[in-house]
This record gives C-alpha cells, structure tokens and sequence, in this order.
C-alpha cells in the first residue's frame, strides 16, 4: 500500500465502508424482528417495561418541544399560504393546502427530524458508551441478547411514539394554523376546522403516519449502527453521537422523497 | 478427579488474528476442576484476547475451546445461552450497567434467567453482596462506587447465579495495595466456599502468587511457561524470568530493518 491513498482509493473505501454500514442496519432490523416474534420461544423475551422506560423517553418527553414547533409551523404555513393565494384572490382557499401539507409532509417530517435530534443522538451515546465500557460484552457473556435488551425495546418505542408524536403535531399544527387564519380572514375555527375535514382524506393521513413509521425505523437503526462502531474512548462517542443526528436526518429526508415519489404520483 | 470427567475448560491450538495480524499461536490449556488458574503476561501477550476467546465474544481463526465438555464455537445459540448462564465474568472495568442502580445490576441475571419472585431476588442479591462485603450499597449507583467497590460489585454480579466456571479480568489492576488484597481473599474465598472453577487474567505478580494454584505465561501469542507457583518461580527459561523481574527484553538490532521502519517503506 503507498503511504498516500489516492482519491480513488479513499472513495472506493468509504463507499464499502457505506455499504457495509447499511448492510449492519438491515441484518439487525431482521434481527429484532426475529428477538419480537420468537424471543420468547428462546427465553429472551423483550420486556414491556424496557419498552415503557424508552417510550416515556423518545415520546412523552418530547411532547413540550414537538406541540411549541408543531404549533409554530402551523402559523407560519398560514401566513406563506395567505401570502402566496392574495394575487389570486383565493385566500378562503387556504385551507387545503394547509390541512394537506401538514398532514402529508410538515408533521411527519418536523417530528421525524425533533426525535433524531432528541433520542437518535442519545441512542447512539448510550450505546456507544454501553461499547466501550465492555458493557455490550457483559450483557452477551451474561447470556442476554445486545440487539433483544437494547435495541428491540428502542424500535418499539419509537415505533408507536414517532406516529403517535405525529399524529399530535397533526393536530397542533392544525390549530395553530387555523387560529391564525380565524383571525386574519375573518372565518371561525368551526367552519376553518370543517373545511379541513372536507379537504382531507383517510389516504392524506396513513400517508403521513406511514412515513412517520419508516422514520422511527431510520432513527432507530442510524443510531444504533454507529452507537455500535464506536471506537476511541469518549471522543469517538461524541463523534458517532453528531454522526448519527446527521445521518438520520439525511436518510429522513433523502426517504420522505422518495416515498412521495414512489406513492403520490 | 475421575478420569472419565472432562477438565472444565479446556482449549486446543487456539489460532486467532486480529485483521491480518497473529494473536495467538496456537494456544493449548486444561483449567481442571476447582482450581485458580493464573493466565499472566504483559500487555499485547495476547491475555486479554485470550480471555475474550474463552467467553466466546471473538471466533478463533482454528482451535478448540471446551467449556464444561462443550466446544462453545460448535454448540447451537440455545446450548451456548445454558453454558452461559454456567459461568460468571467479572470485567476489567466492572462493566455494570450505568443506568441502574448497583443492586438492579446484581440482580439482573436473576431477572433475565429465572422465574423468581422480586423478593428472593433482592434476597439472593443481598447475601452476594454481603459476600463481597458491599452490604448497604445496593441503592448506590455505579458513578458513586470507589474502584474497588466497582470490582466487588462487578464479582458480585458474576457469581449471582452460582457459576461453576469465574472468570476475572485484571480483579486487582488500577487498585491501592491494601483493597488490591483484598480483592485477592475475595477470589480465594470464592473457590473456597462456592467450589467454583476460576480463571484471572491478570499482569500483577504479587496477586497472581498469592491466589494462583497453576499460573499459565503467555507471551506473545504462546505459552512460555504453565506450572505452580513454585514451578514458575523457578522457572530456568530467560523470557519468563524477565517477565518475573520485570526486565525489558534486549532487542538484536536489525539496521535494515530499523531504516525500514523510519521510513515507513515497510
């Protein structure tokens, strides 16, 4: 090997490195999957309380911050939207794209991003700490399944939580944005919130609430992924703990696409 | 020992690498029943490797480890989830689970593997406790344990389930002379009382006299010397004496290879 790798080499090397990454993700989400369906048939059950613990963490925890943004973003959505259908005249239109993009796309996303802020990150510190302190080691030697004890309760958790947060941001968002239209065009929150009704569909929904699931998956296994490669003491926890918030935001986003490609088209 | 009884451990030609690089040359040890096994060395001889073999955490490139008749590299997930619940390890850093308290630590094994109401367990846990002389602390979490009584929790976790087989990374390492003792009558009252089979990993000498019935050498991937305290002791070959007298070992000096080096065309 020369003592300078050439780009070629440098890129050759992180793409496998990439892959292998992704490669880790999917065989432990086939994992947990199996640790779900058959752990207690192998006498490592997941254990409801665990699941509580990680729900209260990733969900309740969180619901102060995602109702302040959620109801934030509702607002702004009014205002953009009001703003863009004045030259047309079409302001009492605004509802439709009011109620459609936050339940299609604002919602899932805001939330998505918020919970791999708040629990993607410290998912990957407590891992990566749990790594480096022999801790994941221990749990084997003890006969106790890393990926049923650690990580099956967190994808639960957020499995239920991230739709669940989702479905709240829905609503806040909603009200947030329709107070600010009662006020501004003068039409109450009654016929404001029917109008939403009417312009939203049971598809509008479980679109929304489908992709929240996919990214409670994506948080999840970003983070566990490298809480997992962690190398070099603390500092390497730090490093894997910004790596994972960017990570999972990137293959949120990168997801929501093309899962709005792949299905509204 | 009837003969017809295998040895509790056992490992034949153990070959491991890390990457490209050669751990272990072929490693090969009996640990008979009930006795202290000494496994001693410096560091990068190749123990801490060793130790993580025997636990089953690394797979050996070849070679055999039998644990209580099993070859664990062989056996199915769920014959290797019993063996396991069979043998105990206290790690070098205590490894108890930072989010519980020291008695949740205690008793998780008990959680994880029996169906016992809470009530025995917190029993069972306390009577572990009072072994390694930790009482009263069950409530504290492992941030404000002393390192000692890091290790002593960590032992107290190990031994939860009445393992036949111990294994100790490095118990006495990083510890003042007077808790590192300690720490030594601990083991020593363990194979005493329990009976149990104990494998200790360890670099300090004094330690590894004190509580040793056989001390196996290894030093750069092989065994140099295996033998009893005494054997060892009086051991005629230079490498293990060095190690004893804590001699650095006289390099012949290679020119070539030297300039190779510093120029890193290796």
């Amino acid at each position: 090997m020369s003592a300078s790798p050439n780009l070629l080499e440098r890129v050759g090397r992180a793409t496998a490195r990439g892959i292998a990454e992704i490669g880790f993700g999917a065989s432990l989400l086939g994992e947990s999957l199996f640790w779900m369906v058959l752990g207690r048939a192998r006498r490592q059950p997941v254990r409801l309380p665990a699941i509580f613990d990680q729900a209260m963490e990733i969900g309740i925890r969180a619901l102060p911050i995602v109702t302040v943004l959620a109801g934030t973003i509702g607002v702004m959505l009014a205002i953009q939207g009001i703003y863009s259908l004045r030259p047309f005249g079409a302001e009492s239109r605004v509802t439709t794209g009011i109620a459609l993009s936050v339940v299609r796309e604002f919602a899932p996303l805001i939330t998505g991003i918020l919970v791999a802020g708040r629990s993607g990150s410290a998912l990957a510190a407590r891992l990566g700490t749990m790594h480096i302190n022999q801790e994941v080691d221990a749990l084997r030697v003890m006969g106790i399944n890393p990926v049923r004890f650690l990580v099956v309760p967190a994808l639960l958790a957020m499995l239920v939580m991230v739709p669940a947060l989702t479905l709240w941001a829905d609503f806040v968002a909603l009200l947030g944005a329709g107070l600010y239209v009662s006020g501004e065009l003068s039409m109450s929150l009654a016929v404001y919130a029917e109008r939403c009704l009417e312009s939203l569909k049971l598809n509008d929904l479980t679109h929304g609430l489908s992709k929240s699931a996919i990214f409670a998956v994506l948080i999840t296994l970003v983070g566990v992924v490298n809480g997992a490669s962690v190398s070099g003491g603390a500092e390497g926890v730090g490093r894997v703990t910004t790596r994972s918030v960017v990570h999972a935001i990137s293959a949120i986003v990168v997801t929501d696409m093309i899962f709005v490609f792949a299905v509204t088209r | 020992m009837s003969p017809d009884r295998p040895n509790p451990i056992e490992v034949r030609d153990l070959v491991t690498h890390y990457g490209d690089r050669l751990i272990l040359k072929g490693v090969s040890l009996d640990v008979r029943e009930g006795e202290i096994m000494v496994i001693m060395g410096g560091s990068g001889s190749g123990k801490s490797t060793f130790l993580n073999h025997l636990l089953g955490l690394l797979r050996p490139t070849s070679g055999v480890v039998r644990l209580l008749g099993k070859d664990i590299n062989a056996i199915g997930p769920l014959e290797l989830f019993d063996l396991r619940k069979k043998m105990g390890v206290a790690f070098q850093g205590g490894a108890l689970f930072s989010s519980m308290s020291v008695g949740e630590n205690i008793m998780l094994p008990l959680r994880e593997h029996t169906d016992l109401d809470e009530k025995t367990m917190r029993i069972m846990a306390r009577l572990k406790m009072e072994v390694v002389e930790l009482a009263g602390f069950e409530h504290l979490m492992p941030a404000e344990l002393s390192g000692g009584m890091i290790k002593r929790a960590a032992l107290a976790r190990a031994i939860v389930m009445d393992p036949r087989l111990l294994f100790c990374d490095e118990p006495s390492a990083g510890l003042d002379p007077v808790v590192s003792s300690s720490i030594d009558q601990l083991i020593l009252r363990l194979r005493d009382a329990m009976g149990m089979t104990i494998v200790v990993v360890t670099h300090e000498l004094e330690s590894a006299f004190k509580i040793a019935d056989r001390i196996c050498v290894l030093d750069k991937g092989e065994i140099i010397a295996l033998g009893s305290v005494d054997e060892i002791r009086a051991h005629p070959s230079e490498r293990v004496q060095n190690l004893l007298n804590r001699r650095t070992e006289e390099f012949t000096l290679d020119a070539d290879a030297y300039l190779r080096r510093l120029t890193g065309e290796g």
